[in-house]
């Protein structure tokens, strides 16, 4: 693109600071050095750098009442730089895509590989780097896009910044599996306690159930084996099964360790006198009752018929299990989300680490003031009325989808979905014939085979058998597959090499599309450009799906097709909107061009 | 944005103001000038409270030789900060507008339970055993005496916040109940004392009904608030029942065997104190024949609960002479309870007047009705003779005597329910004696008498004109506004059959049919999985609450919906109902998405809002009628009709009305919110049960939404959603202008000074 004798040469004012009035001349510019001679020669301000010592350039934002300024900074610390106005926005782009060339061939003390254009402080860059470096899926993409050229280095990040912004403050924000929204208690214990919890599970007792937890910590192992403890806890679920409070009551009156499994969660009960100072004040329901001054000992109307029938309390309600604690209890658990790192092990560790992490819990609630202060905020921006007033930045957390494969998952389910639609929908397929109709043209076609006879012979019913079992069974070995076990996908069948691509380019896709839609509409040389590339690098992936979806054997290639055909419509949305835009705009220029 | 009403300067802490808020304001200043009580209507979701606020605030402001104080009155502790947070809002705005001339002392007040910082006694269970745990620090002997031993243990935030005396003020600004206690601990004062010292003082204060309304607490705080101030009733449909609450007493076993172990326990004092410090006991009796009931100036760390009586109600002179002595009083209370305790023995239903119930109560035991209505007074001072801290102990004796003096004083107004059982489970015997009140007007008039205005206001108080007659009071203002729709926000439909086509209801025989809880369930399953953020279902009570949702535990239904979104369940347990709403909100917050079980009569459906990602959907599992065979209701009516001409069928229509409304109506915050409601009961296509529902509702609910399946009403939710994401121009839709800017309004308030001029 760029030889080295390029030059471009533009009115501008050069400027020292923004606000001040500026010294007309004339910019030239090479790849190596810019000169700027003033139109008055007296002034004195005759500039000649060499790019080398430029470590960036800034420009203003595109706007009618705005002036088109191109600010290139020197390198070292500080923000000072040349500072030019331009005439119009398309001149300064026009230098400012220049500068960025001519930045390109002059790089910094050249990083690792090639990073680009150096117009990066070094804490950036670094910053950078190690996001890359943790990374691998963003390293690859980058290799793949910035090295290729098709996106600079800018305009990868540019899509990043609050990963670049946040990446100090949030750098334990990668996420955990958190636990299954599904209760433990849908697995039915049985009497002997046969049922073995596998360990991302018993996680999930402990958290549920602190007196479980503590009841681990001290039985185990110095009174009782670890197998003996779980059996214990099985039959005390077995017995709450039952839904028998009067025998859970005479069991745990036997047992003592037993009975630390049947009773209500004295933990529990403590944790939630903690976590009630803490709720949001807007909610507080136990304040109301703390506040009720009729409503306590007998006065007001009990019976009313407005209220409700409190059921009376018995010695046994200590050992009903009730299901709508454990509702919320378990809901609670899922909301706060695995703490814990250890994913396999013994059990003891985990509950060793678990119960040193509710320590470092307790140790920082006694810092309140801060949370106060949060809290407070929030009930405030809660009480405001938005559409009375301009919006403030919605404070959602930004949507951050692990993986890519999450939505493979979902296609999966489409897929699925589609497979029965279109069983259900042969099944409907809507004869317009009546009985007569059909009567008159069986006996017509039987007449017909009398007469002539038939041409080809009759197949064997087995043979047909056997084809159509070996037609049909790819579909419906997937389906048998797919119903059977949630965890298996379809990306887990096929060859980790077609896998991999797969999800590559469903992330390259991804990335080039973002660039792609955000480009519009077009406003600069540089978007127009920007656009073809990108639209290029499109191209070329129309074919590597293509091949990839030949690559596999038969029985996987309606998977495949069914995963590649929402990239595919992605990009050809993208086409077609990129070949209507240049239309539109060949269009206008052409209007332009008659007046 | 800053404009005229008339004379008044308003300052509104946003850019735009909702026509309807303005001609509220419009109202509210009318009644306002004529120093006349109002009753005012607007639907929720159209930002009453803030319009109120900013009106009353820039009122004072404006007239500031004669500043009006404004007693804003919640019904619950949250709302009360959410108010709270509300004025700050507004404070800021008309702070950074005026300067500092426009600050206020604006602060909530709520019991000491939720205000105390000494962390020995703010850590009991209940509000009564903390207002006992303060006692026991603050009483004035205790003080005395520890001034002579420091052993004995006084609270450190009551002496430092007497120590400093008229020094210990809040400066100006606005406190909620967190910032009050934070203030507290950093000055090291008492916050509740501090609080209600500053009541008198303040320009703003919130704080629960209770605290006017009913005259146990009105009493000792509200009883030196000036004739200047505006009080305001904010969700005020309930108000009725709140006063008669308030004047209401029920006595059952337990409370009698409270009593008589309170009575020996009080005896034995009596003993000890003979034995020890007989100068006491005369000391008491001498000032009972001076006609001082009450010390008159107490010290404030003795102030209790104050006579259940209204003020006027209560005699001015000296107790009778055959309780003064304290061994005769207490002979009186083992009569009273003795009495009560054979007329709960009654296995049938008796009702009857107060009047026949003292006649029979002199005859039996010979208890005349002015020394009943002396009872609390006396105990009161007893119980201060005999140096009692831990009050919460004597609950039971207190109710008692709260029984006998409401029962000596009025003669009308009032019915003595005993029932042996309660109705609804006749199986099990609980025998009760109620004392009901039946007319709210009672409890209200003296508000109405002492302060220049009362404003009465809710999103639903139609219809309007049976709140005058309820209260009994003459409204120099009482209007009614609508809600001008930017769009169509709330979709409002009424689901009949089940995803199989079968009809679905709660009524009695269809409640335990599988097929119906399977319905009910597969509705909630599909909607989980199109609906965003969270949904609220409401079921007709908590038994059938727990019955279904077992029954969707046991046929995995829930397990389907926790895939989906996370479930939150209200139980009996205030507690654990916060937390699962706290963490519904965090759940809604976080894009998690939640399910919110609750009782259509509970606690959570009188007060959370579930406004916008809070409260997408919400699901009315059945219709919740009031149970009408209630004898206390059944009185109620009764004295309605006779003595205010209120038809039954009209009183219960007000009822429904209500209850739909607090089920339905909360969620929408703004013209902006958007929500669903599903009505799911085959009973709700019926046209009479159906216009139960709030106007603003009913407006929305088409035709074609009146009879629908479950694959049809997802359909629905799922165009409704989609077409609510979508921007949409907020000023004005189809002419109609829905949101005024700045301009707007001068041009309005221009146009009316027209008006008036023509």
């Amino acid at each position: 693109m760029g030889s080295g004798g390029e030059m471009l040469v533009k009115r501008a004012k050069y400027k020292v600071s923004p606000k001040a009035p500026g010294n007309p001349g004339v910019l030239k510019m090479t790849m190596d050095e810019f000169v700027f001679a003033p139109n008055d020669p007296t002034s004195g301000t005759k500039l000649r750098v060499r790019f080398n010592s430029i470590k960036a350039h800034r420009v203003t934002k595109e706007g009618s009442s705005k002036q088109a300024l191109l600010n290139l900074l020197k390198k070292g610390e500080g923000s000072e730089g040349y500072i030019f106005e331009f005439e119009n926005f398309s001149d300064r782009d026009m230098c400012r895509d220049f500068v960025t060339k001519a930045l390109e061939k002059h790089p910094d003390v050249p990083k690792k590989d090639s990073e680009g254009p150096a117009q990066l402080s070094s804490e950036e860059m670094e910053r950078r780097i190690k996001l890359l470096q943790e990374d691998s899926e963003l390293m690859k993409l980058h290799k793949q896009l910035v090295i290729g050229k098709i996106l600079t280095e800018d305009e990868f990040w540019a899509t990043r910044k609050k990963l670049l912004d946040g990446g100090n403050k949030r750098s334990s924000s990668t996420q955990r599996v958190g636990f299954k929204s599904a209760m433990i208690s849908d697995i039915k214990p049985l009497t002997d306690g046969r049922v073995m919890y596998i360990y991302c599970e018993i996680c999930q007792i402990f958290a549920e159930k602190p007196a479980v937890h503590q009841a681990f910590l001290t039985y185990v192992p110095k009174r009782m084996s670890e197998k003996d403890f779980w059996t214990k806890y099985c039959r005390a679920e077995y017995l709450h099964s039952t839904k028998n409070a009067i025998a859970a009551a005479a069991e745990a009156a036997e047992d003592e360790q037993l009975a630390v499994f049947l009773k209500q969660d004295y933990i529990l009960a403590s944790e939630a006198r903690r976590k009630i100072r803490k709720v949001d004040p807007t909610l507080d329901m136990e304040a109301d009752q703390g506040d009720d001054y009729t409503h306590l000992p007998d006065h007001g109307n009990p019976r009313d018929g407005n209220k409700e029938v409190a059921e009376s309390q018995t010695h046994y309600d200590q050992y009903k299990r009730n299901l709508s604690q454990d509702l919320n209890r378990h809901a609670a658990v899922v909301l706060e989300g695995r703490a814990l790192d250890v994913v396999i092990g013994d059990t003891r560790i985990v509950a060793e680490a678990l119960a040193r992490m509710k320590k470092v819990e307790l140790a920082n609630d006694t810092t309140e003031m801060n949370d106060n202060q949060e809290r407070l905020n929030r009930v405030c921006r809660m009480t405001e009325i938005e559409d009375l007033q301009a919006p403030r930045e919605p404070p959602v957390a930004p949507l951050c989808i692990k993986d890519p494969r999450d939505y493979f998952y979902s296609q999966q389910a489409n897929a699925l979905n589609s497979l029965g639609d279109t069983a259900v929908g042969a099944r409907h397929v809507n004869c317009h014939i009546n009985t007569q109709e059909a009567y008159s043209s069986l006996r017509e076609s039987m007449s017909d085979i009398k007469s002539v006879g038939l041409q080809t012979s009759i197949i064997k019913a087995e043979v047909a058998f056997k084809v159509l079992a070996s037609l049909t069974h790819s579909i419906s070995s997937t389906k048998y597959n797919l119903g059977g076990n949630n965890r298996e996908t379809v990306l887990d069948r096929l060859p980790s090499k077609t896998k991999e691509d797969l999800l590559n380019h469903w992330t390259s896709i991804q990335e080039l599309l973002k660039h792609f839609w955000s480009s519009y509409p077009i406003t600069t040389e540089h978007l127009s450009v920007k656009v073809d590339r990108l639209k290029d690098a499109m191209a070329q992936i129309y074919p590597k799906l293509q091949q990839i979806k030949e690559s596999v054997p038969s029985d996987l290639r309606h998977q495949i097709s069914l995963l590649v055909q929402p990239m595919v419509q992605a990009l050809d949305a993208a086409f077609a909107h990129y070949d209507a835009n240049l239309q539109k705009r060949r269009a206008k220029s052409g209007l332009n061009g008659t007046i | 944005m800053k404009f005229q009403i008339e004379d008044i300067t308003v300052y509104f802490p946003y850019d735009n103001i909702y026509p309807e808020q303005y001609s509220y304001m419009v109202e509210l200043k009318r009644a306002l000038d004529a120093k006349g009580h109002c009753l005012l209507e607007m639907p929720t979701g159209t930002g009453k409270t803030i319009a109120l606020l900013s009106l009353i605030t820039s009122y004072a402001l404006s007239k500031p030789s004669n500043p009006i104080k404004l007693i804003y009155c919640t019904r619950t502790v949250h709302e009360m900060e959410k108010t709270l947070a509300e004025l700050k809002v507004l404070h800021d705005y008309q702070v950074f507008h005026l300067g500092p001339s426009a600050r206020l002392l604006a602060l909530g007040l709520s019991s000491r339970k939720n205000l105390c910082i000494n962390p020995a006694v703010v850590s009991a269970e209940n509000r009564d055993s903390v207002d006992a745990g303060c006692r026991k620090l603050t009483a004035s002997w205790v003080r005395a005496l520890a001034v002579e031993n420091p052993n004995i243990p006084t609270c450190s935030f009551f002496e430092d916040y007497e120590k400093s005396g008229s020094e210990a003020i809040l400066p100006p600004g606005v406190y909620t109940l967190q910032d009050l206690r934070a203030f507290g601990k950093q000055k090291g004062w008492c916050p509740y004392f501090l609080a209600r010292h500053m009541v008198q003082f303040a320009n703003v204060v919130v704080y629960s009904y209770q605290y006017l309304l009913d005259p146990k607490v009105a009493g000792i705080i509200s009883k030196e608030m000036q004739r200047e101030s505006v009080v305001v009733f904010d969700e005020a449909h309930n108000i009725d029942n709140v006063c008669i609450e308030a004047l209401s007493v029920s006595v059952r076993r337990q409370t009698l065997e409270g009593a008589t172990r309170n009575i020996s326990r009080m005896s034995q004092e009596i003993e000890r104190f003979k034995a020890t410090d007989a100068g006491k006991l005369r000391a008491e009796y001498n000032r009972l024949v001076e006609g001082l009931a009450q010390r008159g100036n107490l010290p404030i760390g003795d102030t209790w609960l104050s006579n259940p009586a209204l003020p006027e109600d209560i005699l001015k002179e000296a107790v009778p002479g055959n309780i003064r002595r304290a061994e005769h009083f207490l002979s009186v209370l083992r009569r009273l309870v003795q009495y009560i305790k054979s007329r709960l023995q009654s296995e049938n239903f008796e009702k009857e007047s107060p009047v026949s119930f003292v006649a029979s109560l002199n005859q039996q035991v010979g208890l005349d009705q002015k020394t009943l209505k002396f009872c609390y007074d006396r105990l009161h001072s007893l119980m201060m003779t005999l140096e009692i801290t831990d009050t919460d102990e004597f609950l039971s004796i207190q109710t008692i005597c709260d029984f006998a003096t409401l029962v000596g004083t009025y003669a009308r107004g009032f019915s003595i329910i005993i029932e042996p059982y309660d109705e609804r489970m006749p199986h099990i015997p609980d025998p009760i004696l109620q004392l009901s009140c039946h007319d709210a007007s009672l409890a209200i008039r003296p508000l109405f008498e002492r302060f220049q205005t009362v404003v009465i206001t809710s999103g639903t108080l139609s219809p309007i004109d049976l709140y005058p007659r309820l209260l009994n009071f003459n409204p120099v203002v009482c209007r009614s506004f609508t809600m001008s729709f930017t769009r169509d926000c709330i979709c409002p439909m009424v689901l009949t059959r089940g995803s199989d086509q079968l009809p679905v209801s709660t009524k009695y025989d269809m409640r335990s049919d599988p097929g119906v809880a399977r319905n009910y369930g597969r509705l909630l399953l599909e909607m989980v999985s199109v609906v965003p953020d969270g949904i609220v279902c409401f079921f007709v009570s908590y038994s059938y609450m727990d019955a279904i949702v077992n029954t969707w535990n046991e046929t995995g239904i829930l397990k389907d919906i926790m895939q989906h979104k996370l479930v939150f369940i209200e139980t009996q347990d205030v507690v654990e109902t916060t937390l699962a709403l706290d963490n519904y909100r965090k759940a809604c917050d976080c894009g998690r998405g939640a399910v919110f079980f609750s009782v259509a009569r509970g606690k959570v459906a009188e007060g959370i809002d579930f406004d916008r990602h809070y409260g997408r959907l919400v699901i009315m599992y059945g219709v919740p009628f009031q149970y009408t065979l209630s004898k206390i209701l059944l009185a109620r009516l009764e004295y309605l009709r006779d003595t205010f001409q209120i038809k039954e069928g009209e009183f219960l229509t007000l009822m429904l009305l209500r209850q739909a409304a607090q089920c339905v109506g909360r969620v929408i915050r703004s013209k902006a919110d958007y929500g669903m409601m599903i009505f799911a009961d085959k009973r709700y296509s019926r046209h009479d049960k159906r216009s139960k529902l709030p106007g603003w509702i009913l407006s929305h609910l088409r035709d074609a939404y009146l009879n629908l399946s479950t694959d049809m009403a997802l359909h629905i939710a799922r165009e409704f959603l989609r077409k609510m994401a979508q921007p949409y121009d907020k000023t004005s839709a189809s002419g109609k202008r829905t949101l005024l800017s700045q301009e707007d309004v001068e041009k309005m308030s221009n146009a009316g000074a027209d008006e008036t001029v023509f």
